[in-house]
């Protein structure tokens, strides 16, 4: 970090050192717009989702596309207040992803404690342990559980959601809690130990501060997770439970003009994720590559 | 591995290990934290996998109830003879090699683009991660409607567009999702996946000592040279990291192949393979052979795979 942030070595970094040559300096720019017009690319598709979904239908529906046509609420209003509506599913959404990520946050802090301040004996198997579940395929369990939830009546029920959720993001939980948690230096936990703290005062006023933002940044990725996942959805849930992206699935094969409608949808159900998303954009990386990507 | 527990004993090494009854109820106390994690992924994970492997084993179809018993190796066979699991096996390795090499190698070019000072970097960068943030189910419907659709879509309206420029009323107007069913899958897939490559590579890329890099130039080496011999060693765990999470995400790909194609047009990925068998047919005992098969398969790549990310993890700096 240290090396990037100083001011000398900064100042030539793009050059690397070197006095600036004016053949480099165009190639510089042609390269500055290469990356300009990839990044429009790249983002152009959700422009165009957030654009359309304020057209009318009639509109949403032209070739050549009509960018600059009259904006209009039209297709929020018809998502929210036409067929379904959506606030059960968003409702839904929400309570299986906050429940699932507290729990998460309250099952992996103290497994994570256990790998790394306090390490047990053959942590790292249990750390692969861990990571290894990530890797069965979640239709593997499908079935089972499938079963499970129709005898006991649990179908439809989005506590069942809540439960596997929580399971799903266990181990990145545990993956990333523990690479955070072995960011609290040693000394300071000795110095603590030396001053005769407890396991509470040592919590709170020597790691906590220290693991915050990555506990922060955990629940981020929790929560997206959650709020993403559709397989298990699907088959678990039907009328009663059912969550944001099965509701967005019934515009699967939707015929019609509906397209600026559509939009509004995938918008709303986006937002949650797209605000978070870019509010923690460098907790996001660091989190999703189970904190080795400083 | 063992580096790891020696770098990570030290920390074990601020208490001194208490003796014999004592030291025993203090390792208790040490994993007590751990048992309501551990108890709880092994009840919601493990269990329902013991049971598809039992079911595997069973003749079970939910529409014959009264012929449910035990099917030896039958539903094994069935995986292994039908035609549509072996396209479906085929069909997911395309999808994920395709994807993660895609993803993988325009995340490299747009990482190296990124990394160096110009105007607008970070709002570059900040368009360049919103695929990611799109809900994926979202971002399929996105794909699959606004801009496939041969009549409305985006792709079609910028053809008819760009060809009116130039005078012509008969742009080519081809209807995306049925010419290359597999590849619009792959690429809706590529425009999310690239962003998470792209970020973890520049994380990777800052990272790199740049004294040595300097040092090099002034040696006389080339960007070419720097780049082979020291920019792409340095980065080579962050692909591999980038490349198995992909895989870990990708193999299991439900929302997109379901959204887009409906597994229509030899698009059928093993997931959803799985999920008709289940949920269309009913046929619990060969629905779970076939899960207990994708494990088995993905146990074999996880295998080479956690090698890959245990080198990754001994090189932890600092703890």
């Amino acid at each position: 970090m240290s090396i990037t942030d100083t001011a000398p070595i900064a100042a030539t970094r793009d050059e690397r050192g070197r006095p600036v040559k004016k053949r480099r300096e165009g190639a510089n720019v042609w390269l500055s717009l290469l990356a300009w017009v990839v990044g429009i690319l790249f983002v152009l598709p959700v422009v165009w989702m957030v654009l359309t979904s304020f057209h009318s239908e009639a509109k949403a529906a032209q070739n050549p596309p009509a960018v600059f046509a009259p904006l209009t609420l039209e297709g929020y209003r018809e998502f929210f207040s036409g067929g379904a509506s959506p606030w059960p599913p968003l409702l839904n959404s929400l309570t299986a992803s906050v429940v699932s990520t507290a729990l998460v946050l309250l099952l992996s802090f103290p497994a994570a404690y256990a790998l790394s301040i306090k390490p047990v004996k053959k942590w790292t198997d249990v750390l692969f342990f861990f990571l290894s579940t990530k890797m069965l395929p979640v239709v593997a369990g499908l079935l089972p559980l499938y079963l499970f939830a129709q005898n006991t009546g649990l179908l439809d029920n989005i506590w069942l959601l809540i439960v596997f959720y929580t399971a799903m993001n266990l181990p990145i939980a545990v993956w990333m809690m523990r690479s955070f948690l072995s960011e609290v230096p040693v000394e300071m936990l000795e110095a603590a130990a030396m001053d005769g703290a407890g396991l509470s005062k040592t919590l709170r006023s020597v790691i906590a501060p220290v693991v915050m933002p990555g506990i922060a940044a955990t629940a981020l990725i929790c929560f997206i997770f959650s709020w993403n996942e559709l397989l298990f959805a699907r088959v678990l849930t039907a009328t009663v439970a059912e969550t944001a992206p099965v509701f967005l699935t019934s515009f699967v094969t939707s015929q019609g003009l509906f397209l600026a409608q559509l939009c509004a949808a995938a918008f709303v159900v986006s937002l949650p994720v797209l605000v978070a998303g870019f509010a923690a954009q460098d907790k996001l990386v660091q989190g999703l590559s189970l904190g080795s990507v400083k | 591995m063992t580096s790891v527990a020696e770098q990570t004993g030290t920390r074990a090494g601020t208490a001194e290990p208490p003796r014999g009854g004592a030291r025993r109820a203090s390792g208790w106390i040490r994993r007590a934290p751990l048992l309501p994690a551990l108890i709880f992924m092994i009840v919601v994970t493990q269990l329902p996998f013991v049971a598809t492997l039992v079911i595997s084993f069973m003749d079970w179809n939910a529409y014959y109830p009264d012929e449910v018993g035990f099917a030896g190796v039958d539903n094994f066979r069935r995986v292994f003879t039908d035609v549509n699991m072996r396209d479906a096996v085929w069909t997911t390795i395309l999808l994920t090699v395709g994807v993660v090499l895609l993803s993988l190698v325009l995340g490299l070019g747009i990482a190296l683009l990124l990394d160096r000072k110009f105007r607008g970097r970070g709002a570059v960068r900040t368009m360049m991660i919103a695929p990611f943030l799109v809900v994926p189910v979202a971002a399929a419907l996105l794909w699959k409607h606004a801009l496939y659709n041969p009549e409305y879509g985006l792709f079609n309206g910028a053809l008819t567009w760009i060809w009116g420029l130039f005078g012509s009323d008969n742009p080519p107007q081809p209807d995306w999702i049925s010419n290359m069913p597999l590849w619009s899958v792959i690429f809706a897939l590529v425009w999310q996946w690239t962003p998470f490559m792209m970020l973890i590579l520049l994380a990777g890329l800052q990272g790199r000592p740049l004294d040595v890099i300097e040092a090099a130039r002034i040696d006389g080496a080339n960007n070419w040279q720097i780049f082979r011999s020291m920019t792409l060693p340095h980065l080579r765990q962050y692909l591999e990291l980038g490349a198995l999470l992909g895989s870990i995400y990708i193999v299991q790909n439900f929302d997109a192949v379901f959204t887009i194609t409906s597994g229509g047009l030899g698009t059928a990925n093993l997931p959803y393979t799985i999920y008709q068998i289940f949920y269309q047919a009913h046929d619990y005992g060969r629905a779970s052979a076939a899960a207990v098969v994708v494990v088995a398969g993905t146990i074999i790549i996880a295998t080479f795979a956690l090698r890959t990310v245990s080198s990754l993890f001994r090189e932890d700096p600092g703890h």
